[in-house]
């Protein structure tokens, strides 16, 4: 008898943040083996967190991230806040949203043109893409600016801004300063619009999951930094008890921790399970557009997160609008902080997730132990659920396309690898034993 | 004539540096104008066999696979350039060295045993030979165009050793150590942000690591006439540069003085 195994090994994905591999195992056309590791190296966070002061943990953790470190820093600040019983509101809340925004525009549009547009239109890259697709390139590359524009603003870089603090900011900027960024940004909405569009014609895989979608949720607004933590299957809990209903395990593949809901399973965090738990608290635009490009109030469909996206761009871009019309700068950048011993709990919606942090502080406010549970870590093995569907729908598929579809099945999570680990390499492999 | 062939590696690293390539936005297209990006996982599925005309390292060495996998890479690899503070110093995992690894793995791992780590967070060259190091957590992505342009031109890149004081001056920023009391690392810092920090009324947290020859001892005097601690002197020179070697001596020399005074 002879083995036929048929095996498709991508050492390294591509066009992720972060060092990942996947493997498949296929034998006589059944699918034994589907997974997704993580080989980014370990980074310790949490270990090299403890003796450090509380001040520290917005600039630290920003590092876990090149990509999102605005997430880390408001999950923490609000972490922190949350222990010393500080709340930051008003114009110093406001702020804190309209970096969020940037953020989510310069991530967002990075992921859609540059990282996964190029599957849809089959290209290796961006720049590749740019040969044939030059205007659509420099769309991209003109919007995600507009973003960047708003966290230099206000953070003082686009990579690692410096302006966030515990208690707020170490400065305000002034109205005339964010009026700058209006004509842009007028220019952005437009912009999204069109992206909108032009995503929406992208030829999508008929492919649907039954999905757990867990976000934040706010009663008055699309969430960034605050609110409960739900799911569109009757999750409805406070964030300061996160491990109360989830869990998170090690797995001997990976470097980073799996997350699974307790006695449920695998759940997915992202701008799917966002628009589906908050459709309604989008702008009028926004669920205007997403209507009329196709979308449902719900889709369920992964391939289809790059239009989501746009959608959340749009709303990102109208959101900073409306912050910067209504803003008047505060008498102080930041509030008074009561420095005790403590426990605080801080989640907020990174671009590709909720983010969850948890510190438990000294008498000196020093972190005596930290907990980081990244978006990426979180959809782990929902992403090899979705594998393991795609790979089924897919066996027919010469082994460089079955490769390609496997890796945009990953892509479609906007995977940060580095978050994770506090990963890509793709096999797959075939076995015919007849 | 065929372009000269880039390359981009990443190590342990939070991706921000190899990003500031793709946030140069619209002179991403001309920069691929006058390389060819070859090798960037990030950016593409595509690549192109070395040898590299120039190589871009982001990030440390923590794992014994990345200690050689280094070695291949400085073979195909032409002009060298490690990018960001974790390439050029280790960057913030390298607080790891002043801890207990297998602890620190047990604290954020329920199985030790699955985890393949060193003991150390190393910059690149102490592994192999670095052609040009460009510093900054996360560098300055105009100072990286500077780089590739300087190559491209054979000339060395122009960029500044001078302390982030004289960026301050240069901007119009007051001192924020005279003018505010607030302790600023910006006397012993290397120039290259921008001097954005003290700008926004804080401190200059360090993130361009040492420049040439920083005399630490005085502006820790400084601090301390400010009344920071001796562990307070430790934590802020245990930042990004933690393990460049005049941030290192210095936080070694006040954590020996707050162990000795049961601070």
């Amino acid at each position: 008898m002879t083995s036929d195994v048929r095996k498709i090994d991508v050492d390294y994905i591509a066009r992720v943040e972060g060092e990942g591999e996947m493997h498949v195992k296929v034998v006589d056309g059944k699918i034994e083996d589907v997974w997704f590791g993580i080989f980014e190296p370990p980074r310790f966070y949490e270990a090299f967190l403890e003796g450090r002061p509380f001040s520290d943990a917005p600039d630290i953790t920003a590092r876990i991230c090149g990509i999102c470190p605005i997430a880390y820093q408001m999950s923490s600040v609000h972490a922190m806040e949350y222990a010393f019983g500080a709340s930051v509101t008003g114009q110093l809340r406001a702020l804190r949203r309209l970096i969020y925004c940037g953020e989510w525009i310069e991530s967002h549009v990075l992921h859609m043109f540059l990282l996964h547009a190029p599957d849809f239109l089959g290209y290796e890259s961006a720049v590749h893409m740019a040969a044939d697709h030059k205007d659509v390139v420099e769309l991209g590359l003109r919007l995600k600016k507009a973003g960047n524009e708003i966290v230099t603003m206000v953070g003082g870089r686009e990579i690692h801004p410096i302006n966030v603090k515990v208690g707020g900011f170490y400065r305000v900027p002034t109205k005339k300063d964010l009026e700058t960024l209006v004509p842009e940004l007028e220019w952005a909405r437009d912009a999204a619009i069109k992206t909108v569009k032009l995503v929406a014609g992208f030829s999508f895989p008929k492919f649907e999951q039954d999905f757990e979608f867990v976000s934040l949720s706010h009663p008055l607004e699309y969430p960034f930094n605050e609110g409960r933590i739900v799911s569109n299957k009757g999750l409805d809990i406070a964030v300061a008890e996160w491990n109360d209903y989830f869990l998170e395990e090690h797995v001997e593949r990976s470097n980073a921790l799996h997350s699974r809901i307790r006695s449920r399973g695998a759940y997915h965090v992202g701008p799917l399970a966002r628009y589906a738990n908050n459709f309604e608290k989008l702008t009028p635009a926004a669920r205007d557009v997403a209507l009329e490009a196709g979308l449902g109030p719900v889709e369920l469909n992964p391939f289809k997160s790059i239009i989501v996206r746009g959608i959340e761009t749009l709303y990102a871009v109208e959101e900073a609008l409306r912050i910067i019309d209504q803003y008047e700068e505060p008498a102080s950048p930041d509030v008074e902080l009561n420095i005790h011993a403590g426990v605080g709990h801080g989640a907020s919606e990174a671009p590709r997730g909720m983010l969850y942090h948890r510190y438990e502080l000294d008498n000196a406010g020093r972190i005596l132990k930290a907990q980081i549970v990244p978006p990426t870590a979180q959809n782990q093995l929902t992403i090899e659920d979705d594998l393991r569907v795609v790979l089924e729908d897919s066996l027919d598929l010469p082994d460089s396309e079955l490769t390609w579809i496997l890796e945009q099945s990953i892509r479609n999570y906007d995977p940060c690898i580095s978050c994770a680990t506090h990963f890509l390499n793709l096999k797959v492999e075939r076995i015919n034993t007849k | 004539m065929a372009l000269p062939k880039l390359a981009v590696y990443k190590f342990a690293s939070c991706d921000g540096c190899q990003l500031s390539i793709l946030d140069v936005e619209e002179l991403l297209l001309d920069i691929a104008s006058v390389v060819h990006i070859a090798n960037f996982p990030e950016a593409s599925r595509e690549v192109v066999e070395g040898p590299y005309d120039i190589t871009l390292i982001e990030g440390s060495v923590t794992t014994p696979h990345d200690a050689e996998r280094i070695h291949e890479i400085r073979r195909e690899s032409k002009y060298l350039v490690t990018i960001g503070a974790c390439a050029t110093a280790g960057g913030i995992q390298a607080l790891k060295n002043w801890g207990d690894t297998d602890a620190f793995t047990r604290t954020v791992y329920a199985h030790p045993e699955y985890i393949e780590t060193l003991k150390t967070s190393t910059p690149i060259k102490n592994h192999v030979e670095v052609n040009f190091e460009l510093r900054g957590c996360p560098v300055n992505k105009m100072a990286l165009v500077e780089v590739i342009s300087a190559f491209l031109q054979g000339r060395r890149p122009n960029i500044p050793e001078y302390s982030v004081c004289i960026e301050c001056k240069r901007r119009g920023t007051p001192c924020v150590m005279v003018a505010q009391g607030t302790p600023c690392l910006g006397p012993v810092t290397q120039a290259g942000c921008g001097a954005i920090c003290p700008s926004y009324n804080r401190g200059c947290y360090g993130c361009f690591g040492p420049m040439e020859s920083p005399n630490t001892e005085m502006l820790s005097a400084a601090w301390q006439r400010l009344g920071v601690t001796n562990r307070g002197l430790v934590d802020a020179f245990r930042g990004f540069n933690a393990y460049a070697e005049p941030f290192r001596i210095t936080s070694d020399h006040f954590e020996a003085l707050a162990e000795a005074r049961g601070e």
